[in-house]
């Protein structure tokens, strides 16, 4: 009996290979998108845990100067004298045109044991070797692969390091880099006995605690976030797809499952075995999804690579590496998704009754009571998200927002689509049209899932590209105003600074010092600029905020000046007063936009910073000319001072680069909207197909009252064709909902930045195309199906054999 | 329309279907006349072919070989949308079940056909409907309409465009015979009152007996009742 | 203190295989210096350190008696590692520097490592006035003008639990090993400098979990020098320091070897600090009972005869579980020994694997 039951469920499956492969290829798209983003964030968050752990940073907390200045070496040897186990590191990084390359030269003979000093405690290397000379350099295989500067010593390949750094002796890395002081101090965590606690200030230090998860991951936070909830989605839509087929298949074996019953199969055995198949479903669509998942994480990481390093100069590998437990993941996703969609179905079966006629009928056919209770759970969600928009703060927050509302919009679709259907169809002059209506107000019950899954896609594609285009208007609107000087010099030395300076003098409108130090700004890692007074930055500077005589106060040294995303995170405004170190505070009298950098900032005037930086080595400076003279100066420069290329660079390449990396930045959101998408017409062809046949009782009359199939197939296209459409028009209130969330909301939790919204109707034209072709794509094949049906099956409706 | 205007001309029609077996012969030179105002019953046993000659006649689908002539009109010349405007304007179904549309209310349903010839008439609505007992059902959905008043609808709809020939295939099969009896009256007393010509095809030699004229099909072939009458 | 002379090569792996050394001969191949024989000692430039040989350490133990009446013991070495004959300055080590300090009581066993690269301030040796220090361990010299250095010092070290800190007083003067402190570790022939200081007085203060306690003892400082390391077969030592009620000491080792016959070598150092050297032979080291330390058998308890002078005892450990953990690790600890004779001594172990 069993073998026979089993043969019976499996022949369905030979007679109809097209559902197979549909049900196969759904489910392996849902897990493919979702294991995909999981293989990129789990590639990058190996690549932050392994810089986090090279020098155990987040288990060993840190001294420092607090005016980023190394800590002096007689400072080091003074801590050690006085019995407190820390262990110096050198980080410099060596850059040559082209080239870099983040050195990290430790202690061996020091470091705690949580700094996991990587291979240097194996036997491979000779010690006398790694602290002796030339001395030895620890790199990833990527980072070998990649162009590095010339002159370095012997490379050993260590598989457990961050992309771009080397780790090696500090001997060494205090030669590679001429540094001699220790850049910082790493603390064990456990300390001899009977010391006094370790009082930092005594010898000018400050103490960071560890980092748990650390600033790399913290900082790409929202970055992967993004990702996730575009897989997630992805996987949704993906779902819809699964459903539609589990639905079709569960329908047209529902006489064949009843027919075993009725000989004698037992209920339970029946539904096991289906559970068996749809596992093996699940098992082999699940493997095919991780491969294709496998294959477009390896596609789109390098992509994901480059805006991670141009957005928050985060090194991650751009190789993808195979994780078994990735691949489970993917396997039991596959297999939650296939329980999931298969759940209704499954109920079903299991509350089939042994004698009912086998009548099909429209399965998905709502009632006006759900269609009530989905558009009150849609109110509920968008209450929610409305108060948690005016209550609520976090990242997080932000996302469940995004949610909220997408649901909301998803739940709601399928009666603001009844409505407007319902208020089209008082329009409608011919019977046929009024056919074509009603029939379509019908099928939307039906359709509604795949139809949801259209709505999210697009209103994230709307969304999405509101957001990037917002932000692309602002952020070039930005460098105008930022990169106010025609040319940018950097000098190897202060000594050719001054001359350099000494030579173009007389000859242009301005040198600008350009002068920075890496610091601690309330408490996180920032940079604090001296700015010289000047027009140029008078005119152009981009404030959102600032007093009347800021420029003055700057100049006269009794003002500071911070971004956007510092004044954001800590809550700051005008007129506050802004502590630069423990005994150093000023007074902010402007707040200036500064996007694309994840990092707080603040400049104060030029002569002060001159006075509590005097070490600080003067090495760039911006130059005003006449933007026609710009090409041939810096060809001067170049010649006269032999500097490499990258050390003249002129106002349009930097706008022309941040301009790249901002592209490069959001190619993956375009990519994997296109992927969404693309998902959202397959799940719209699945659902088709699957109503395809059950329609043949609602087009049969018509066709037999004196329509063509031809013209039947036509109203198909025209319906999904409507669908899409107004999916379309309620995608685009959705999406800049969405967008204004992402903006006003995600954004600003994220980067610390809120951009004004602008809106692009002619995107919206564009996508609103690309949606009706995909609907009409989607609608296709079973338009052409039923324009070839042969009369006989439409007959059969009316016959008696139903 | 006067008694005697011939609507429906069948000379020698043939129709097989391929089947696993080799074809299957089911229609093997039929011929039938049929006039204004005049109702035929045609039987047979279950597989005899007489719905395949209903839907042959309905321009529904294709006969092999034969002629089949509608008011004037050889249909075989026809194509897809000569027959669908076949359907439309001049021939009315009415089929055992699924006859209405879904997604329309019995009221929109009456008039569909009517509308779609372009003979629609509000006031031949009204009437067919008082007649029919619907006044009171227009509103409602097929699936909300008892079987009886489904056919009734059915029934209506196919009398709302004037056709010149009704073809009816057990159009009371489901219904219990009460309800069957009082659907059938309905059609041949407002038939008979538009001079709209009736083909029925019925398995019941009781029902086809209300009608003027029986034929029955067998093997393929037609032979009258007397006929056979007289074979025996 | 014989082949601890070889403990660092093996300590520091990039070390081993150096080229043999050559008795006689003045440098080895990669430019250090060797031991030859017939020393002429440079107080107090030799109390320093010697970068031009590969390896030298300052190396203290103690037996000690707490204001409870308890036994103690404590460790205080520092090992200096040359990567090349040379003392040079900055970041890029010439030196390496290694100190071990360890702290016994009948129940307990501490110990701390520390290491450091010579050149900048962290860790080192100075002969005038004398100290030797990692980080804030220290053993300096507390002794007045004219006096030898190590006549008197202060040692103090600490660990994650534990602390000493101790006032020594030499009673007697230093005393040279094999022949005037030329002292041959193998019948090949490699050989070190080594002399002691083996008669002090002490008295400080131990910190331990419980709290300080007070402490008086004895101690014995070993002072050794080289650039050889062992013979291929040799598998590792023990060696012994022991302490007569007579205010006789005696210093013995044996170094164990898979092929050979164990090769001994013996110091008997008269109250009076005069010393007679004995050859391989005269010291014979018996092991008696083992115990398993650190997951391995060691044998801690020992029969120790030296016929020429009359001595038969039987030594047990105050702490048989007296194990360095150390990068490599060894045992180390303070004994007390009856038979012929009574008193107390240190024993250290090596290369039981």
């Amino acid at each position: 009996m069993t073998w026979a039951a089993i043969s019976a469920i499996l022949a369905h499956w030979r007679r109809h290979p097209g559902q197979c492969a549909t049900l196969v290829l759904g489910l392996a798209l849902a897990t493919a998108l979702w294991s995909g983003v999981q293989a990129i964030n789990a590639e990058a968050r190996a690549s932050y845990d392994q810089a986090a752990q090279v020098l155990g940073q987040d288990q060993l907390a840190r001294l420092s100067r607090a005016d980023g200045a190394p800590v002096p070496l007689d400072t080091y040897i003074a801590l050690r004298r006085a019995g407190y186990l820390v262990s110096p590191v050198i980080e410099a990084e060596i850059r040559t045109p082209g080239a870099r390359l983040r050195i990290l030269g430790i202690d061996p003979l020091t470091a705690p044991p949580e700094a996991q000093a990587p291979a240097l405690t194996g036997g491979e290397v000779a010690f006398t070797d790694l602290l002796g000379t030339p001395g030895r350099l620890f790199v990833a295989p990527e980072t070998a692969q990649r162009p590095l500067p010339p002159d370095l010593p012997p490379l050993i390949l260590a598989a457990n390091l961050a992309p771009g750094t080397a780790v090696t002796d500090i001997g060494t890395a205090a030669r590679l880099s001429g540094q001699e002081d220790p850049s910082y101090l790493l603390v064990a965590t456990r300390q001899p006995a009977g010391l006094p606690a370790l009082a930092p200030d005594t010898f000018r230090l400050t103490l960071t605690e560890p980092q748990s998860g650390n600033d790399l991951a913290r900082l790409t936070d929202s970055f992967h976030l993004n990702l996730t909830a575009f897989g997630l989605l992805a996987f949704a839509v993906g779902l819809f797809i699964v459903h539609a087929a589990i639905g079709l298949a569960f329908e047209q074996r529902r006489s064949s499952f009843r027919t075993l019953r009725a000989l004698g199969l037992p209920l339970r055995r029946l539904v096991v075995l289906l559970g068996a198949e749809l596992t093996l479903f699940a098992l082999v669509s699940g493997l095919i999804g991780i491969a294709l998942g496998y294959a477009i994480a390896a596609a789109l990481l390098p992509d994901v690579a480059g805006t991670l390093r141009g957005l928050y100069g985060a090194e991650i590998a751009g190789q993808l590496s195979f994780r078994p437990a990735w691949a489970l993941t993917g396997l039991a996703i596959a297999g939650l998704g296939t329980a999931l969609a298969a759940a209704q179905a499954l109920w079903r079966v299991s509350r089939l009754p042994l004698l009912a006629p086998a009548q099909p009928r429209a399965w998905a056919m709502a009632t006006r009571q759900s269609l009530v209770t989905q558009f009150g759970a849609a109110g509920a969600l968008a209450l929610i998200g409305v108060l948690l928009a005016l209550f609520g703060s976090g990242l997080i927050v932000g996302f469940t927002i995004l949610a909220a509302l997408l649901l909301a919009a998803a739940l709601a679709l399928p009666g603001v689509l009844i409505a407007l259907v319902s208020a089209l169809s008082r329009f409608a002059t011919t019977p046929l049209r009024e056919w074509l209506l009603a029939d379509t107000r019908q099928q939307i019950p039906g359709l509604s899932l795949a139809l949801m899954a259209l709505l999210l896609a697009l209103s994230a594609n709307i969304g999405v590209s509101t957001m990037v285009g917002s932000f692309r208007t602002t952020f070039t609107g930005w460098l105008d105003q930022r990169l106010a000087s025609e040319l940018y010099v950097t000098a190897r030395s202060p000594e050719e600074a001054q001359d350099i300076r000494a030579a173009i003098q007389d000859e242009v409108q301005a040198v600008l010092p350009i002068i920075a130090v890496e610091t601690e700004l309330l408490g996180l890692p920032g940079r604090l600029y001296g700015i010289a007074d000047h027009a140029t930055y008078r005119d152009h500077w981009p404030l959102l905020d600032a007093t009347e005589t800021i420029w003055d106060d700057i100049a006269a040294g009794q003002a500071v000046l911070v971004n956007e995303q510092l004044a954001r995170r800590e809550g700051l405004g005008i007129g506050d007063m802004f502590p630069l170190s423990p005994d150093w505070a000023l007074p902010i009298t402007g707040i200036y936009s500064d996007y694309g950098n994840p990092e707080g900032q603040a400049i104060i005037g030029l002569a002060l910073f001159g006075e509590r930086f005097p070490n600080e080595p003067q090495l760039r400076f911006a130059i005003r000319v006449p933007p026609a003279d710009a090409p041939a100066l810096a060809e001067r420069l170049r010649g006269d001072f032999n500097l490499p290329p990258g050390n003249v660079i002129n106002q349009d390449e930097i706008k022309r680069f941040s301009l790249r990396v901002f592209e490069q930045t959001f190619l993956v959101t375009g990519a994997l909207n296109i992927l969404t998408l693309g998902v959202a017409s397959f799940a719209l062809l699945t659902s088709l197909l699957t109503l395809a046949g059950m329609r043949l009782p609602q087009l049969a009359p018509v066709w037999a009252l004196g329509q063509t199939r031809a013209s039947l197939a036509r109203a198909e296209l025209w319906r999904t064709a409507l669908l899409a459409a107004l999916t379309f028009l309620l995608a685009i209130p959705t999406g800049l909902a969405l967008a204004w969330v992402l903006l006003a909301i995600v954004n600003v939790e994220a980067f610390g930045w809120r951009l004004p919204m602008q809106v692009f109707p002619g995107d919206w034209l564009r996508l609103g195309l690309y949606a009706l072709l995909a609907a009409l794509l989607a609608a296709a094949w079973p338009a052409w199906r039923l324009s070839r049906a042969a009369p006989s099956d439409l007959l059969k409706v009316f016959a008696h054999e139903r | 329309m006067m008694r005697g205007t011939p609507v429906l001309h069948i000379q020698n029609l043939h129709k097989r279907f391929l089947t696993e077996d080799g074809p299957l012969p089911v229609l093997r030179g039929v011929s039938l006349g049929l006039e204004a105002g005049e109702t035929l019953a045609l039987t047979g046993e279950s597989g005899s072919g007489k719905s395949t000659l209903l839907h042959l006649i309905g321009g529904l689908d294709y006969p092999d070989e034969g002629e089949i002539t509608i008011d004037g009109a050889e249909i075989g010349a026809l194509d897809d949308k000569g027959r669908a405007a076949l359907r439309r304007d001049v021939v009315g179904l009415v089929f055992q079940q699924f006859n209405l549309i879904p997604s329309l209310t019995a009221g929109q349903n009456l008039s569909f056909q009517a509308r779609l010839a372009g003979r629609h008439d509000p006031d031949w609505d009204q009437t067919l409907a008082d007649r029919l007992g619907l006044t009171d059902t227009l509103g409602r959905y097929p699936e909300q309409l008892s079987g009886g008043q489904q056919q009734r609808v059915a029934i209506g709809r196919t009398l709302a465009a004037r056709p010149r020939l009704i073809l009816a295939d057990e159009p009371t099969g489901n219904l219990d015979e009460d309800t069957g009896d009082a659907v059938l009256d309905l059609l041949l007393e407002l038939a008979a009152e538009t001079q709209t010509a009736v083909l029925m095809v019925t398995h019941s030699r009781r029902l086809a007996a209300r009608l003027a004229r029986q034929v029955h099909l067998s093997h393929g072939q037609l032979a009258t009742p007397s006929e056979e009458s007289a074979a025996e | 203190m014989n082949v601890r002379t070889l403990l660092l090569p093996l300590l520091f792996a990039a070390n081993q295989g150096l080229s043999q050394g050559f008795a006689g001969l003045g440098t080895d191949a990669e430019g250090f210096a060797v031991p030859a024989p017939n020393p002429v000692f440079d107080f107090p430039a030799d109390h320093g350190p010697h970068p031009e040989y590969r390896i030298e350490w300052w190396y203290l133990t103690a037996t000690l008696t707490g204001a409870d009446g308890a036994d103690y013991g404590i460790q205080w070495t520092l090992f200096r590692s040359a990567l090349e004959p040379t003392d040079a300055v900055g970041w890029q080590p010439t030196q390496l520097w290694m100190g071990h300090a360890g702290l016994t009581t009948a129940d307990d066993h501490f110990h701390a490592e520390r290491l450091a690269r010579g050149g900048i301030g962290q860790a080192g040796v100075e002969a005038e006035p004398f100290q030797a220090w990692i980080d804030d361990w220290a053993m300096s010299s507390s002794a007045g003008v004219g006096e030898d250095a190590y006549s008197a010092l202060t040692v103090a070290a600490r660990g994650a639990e534990f602390a000493y800190d101790l006032d020594l007083q030499a009673t007697g003067p230093l005393i040279f090993h094999g022949a005037e402190g030329f002292s041959v570790k193998s019948a090949d022939g490699q050989a070190s400098y080594y002399y002691s200081q083996p008669f002090y007085e002490v008295t400080g203060t131990l910190t331990l979990p419980d709290g300080p306690m007070e402490v008086t003892g004895t101690a014995w400082l070993d002072r050794e020098w080289s650039s050889q390391p062992l013979s291929p077969d040799q598998t590792g030592w023990d060696w012994f320091s022991l302490q007569f009620q007579d205010g006789a000491r005696l210093m013995g080792f044996g170094l164990r070897s898979e092929t050979r016959a164990n090769y001994t070598s013996a110091t008997w150092i008269a109250p009076d600090g005069a010393t007679t050297a004995y050859p391989d032979g005269a010291l014979r080291l018996t092991p008696l009972a083992m115990a398993e330390v650190a997951g391995r058998q060691v044998p801690v308890e020992w029969r120790v005869e030296m016929p020429a002078r009359g001595v038969d005892i039987e030594t047990t450990p105050l702490n048989p579980q007296s194990w360095m953990g150390t990068s490599f690790p060894y045992w180390e600890g303070p004994i007390r020994f009856t038979g012929s004779h009574e008193g107390r001594g240190y024993l250290e172990m090596t290369g039981y694997d």
